[in-house]
């Protein structure tokens, strides 16, 4: 049996899981990672994707919207600005997202605003419109 | 002298005034205990982000590259600050003390000649600071429509207050809010949020973060973390402003329950004289008019 690590998934409003893993996927904003035991101390930011924790007692897999992931001795922390188990993930729900997206990339271009800020909203439009074909939902 | 009706009637309406400040007090306990949880569920969160937002702002702080949400614009002449207070009175001195603080802060910036803007957040503190820097008011945020208060909240004041900054409306801002110590005591706090400052963590996680793995850079990371940082800061002190309302309201009902009852027994007493002296009178009458026979 491999290792395992502690993993915690934490959102602003509360603790969405916690518990020893053997991996953890992690969509990160420069590719995906996967995590395991030992894995060298590392902190990434995230692109919305799917989370995919591998424990001894079974596979979940939590969709995140964004935030970041720190990878330290004592285990993994993703701190999620949303997350949803995939489970009760439903289109609507990602409609949701993908609305929230689309208005974001319309108001900062309209806004002009500095910083690649227009950039970063289509990529998060196009990262949430992915994800959707991702999920054949 | 009021009349034996007049008190009857006074006793009755301290009565439905105490129940009515003891049904609130218990409604404040039981949304207590409700805020607390959400407070301690977010706390999870917050020491996390500030434990990693601590060291990579160590590490890349020092650095003339660093965000201006970090670094500062570089002056200080115009302060934003945040005023969170309650959308409902009858929670003693909650919103008053806030809205207190922020008013002596605020003369204080104005007497050393810097601009003051002022975003509230809140009705009462709206109106306790309208007659006084009623001019100085640059924005609201009503949140009287929301039931429970989530990170989405948070989040659009913070996108409010990011978009002034990134105009270049202020160079500082500062929250202000009440935080939750115990049931009477709430500690009204002002706290900078921009330019960030992090407190180093306690149990020496900082240290550790120096070998850590950036990717992207470290600096694009805090780029992209400073902004959700204010938000949390943000969502933390709505947290905590929630639970110090409902500690502030229980114990005030408390207070004037109590008060209630001291009232009632006094009506009581000052009832049960003159009904007395009413007897006492009518007594005189009747003995008189058979002496007088």
């Amino acid at each position: 049996m491999a290792d395992t690590m502690q993993f915690d998934l934490v959102s602003p409003e509360r603790r969405l899981a916690s518990l020893p893993v053997t991996a953890v996927m992690i969509p990160g904003a420069e590719g995906d990672m996967t995590a395991m035991a030992n894995h060298a101390p590392t902190i990434t930011t995230l692109r919305p994707g799917v989370l995919r924790v591998e424990s001894p007692e079974g596979t979940s897999e939590y969709l995140v919207t964004g935030g970041f992931a720190e990878i330290g001795a004592d285990g993994l922390s993703v701190l999620a600005e949303k997350a949803i188990p995939m489970d009760q993930m439903t289109r609507a729900h990602l409609d949701e997202l993908i609305e929230e997206a689309r208005t974001t990339y319309k108001t900062v271009q309209e806004t002009d605003q500095p910083h690649g800020l227009v950039e970063d909203a289509a990529k998060l439009l196009a990262d949430m419109e992915a994800l959707g074909t991702h999920m054949s939902l | 002298m009021p009349s034996l009706k007049d008190l009857k009637i006074r006793i009755e309406s301290v009565k439905s005034t105490r129940k009515i400040t003891k049904a609130m007090q218990m409604v404040a306990a039981a949304k207590l205990r409700r805020a607390q949880e959400a407070a301690e569920d977010a706390r999870p969160y917050a020491e996390r982000f500030n434990a990693v937002m601590a060291g990579l702002a160590a590490s890349v702080g020092g650095s003339d590259s660093a965000p201006k949400l970090l670094a500062g614009t570089g002056n200080d002449q115009v302060h934003l600050l945040v005023v969170m207070t309650a959308e409902r009175g009858l929670c003693g001195g909650f919103n008053s003390n806030i809205a207190k603080l922020a008013r002596v802060k605020a003369q204080e910036l104005v007497a050393a000649g810097k601009t003051v803007k002022i975003l509230t957040v809140g009705k009462k503190g709206r109106d306790a600071l309208k007659r006084d820097l009623g001019d100085h008011f640059v924005g609201h945020v009503d949140l009287s429509e929301v039931k429970r208060v989530g990170y989405a909240n948070a989040q659009d004041i913070a996108k409010d207050v990011l978009a002034r900054f990134d105009g270049g409306e202020f160079d500082v801002a500062t929250i202000f809010y009440a935080k939750f110590v115990n049931v009477v005591t709430q500690v009204p706090t002002a706290q900078q949020v921009i330019p960030a400052s992090f407190e180093a963590a306690e149990d020496g996680a900082a240290s550790g973060t120096a070998d850590y793995d950036y990717e992207p850079g470290e600096e694009a990371i805090l780029a992209d973390l400073l902004p959700r940082g204010v938000a949390t800061q943000i969502f933390a002190a709505l947290l905590e402003n929630g639970a110090s309302e409902q500690g502030a309201r229980m114990s005030a009902m408390d207070n004037a329950t109590r008060n209630a009852g001291d009232m009632i027994d006094k009506l009581t007493i000052e009832f049960n004289r003159s009904r007395q002296a009413v007897i006492t009178n009518e007594l005189i009458e009747i003995i008189s008019g058979a002496e007088a026979l």
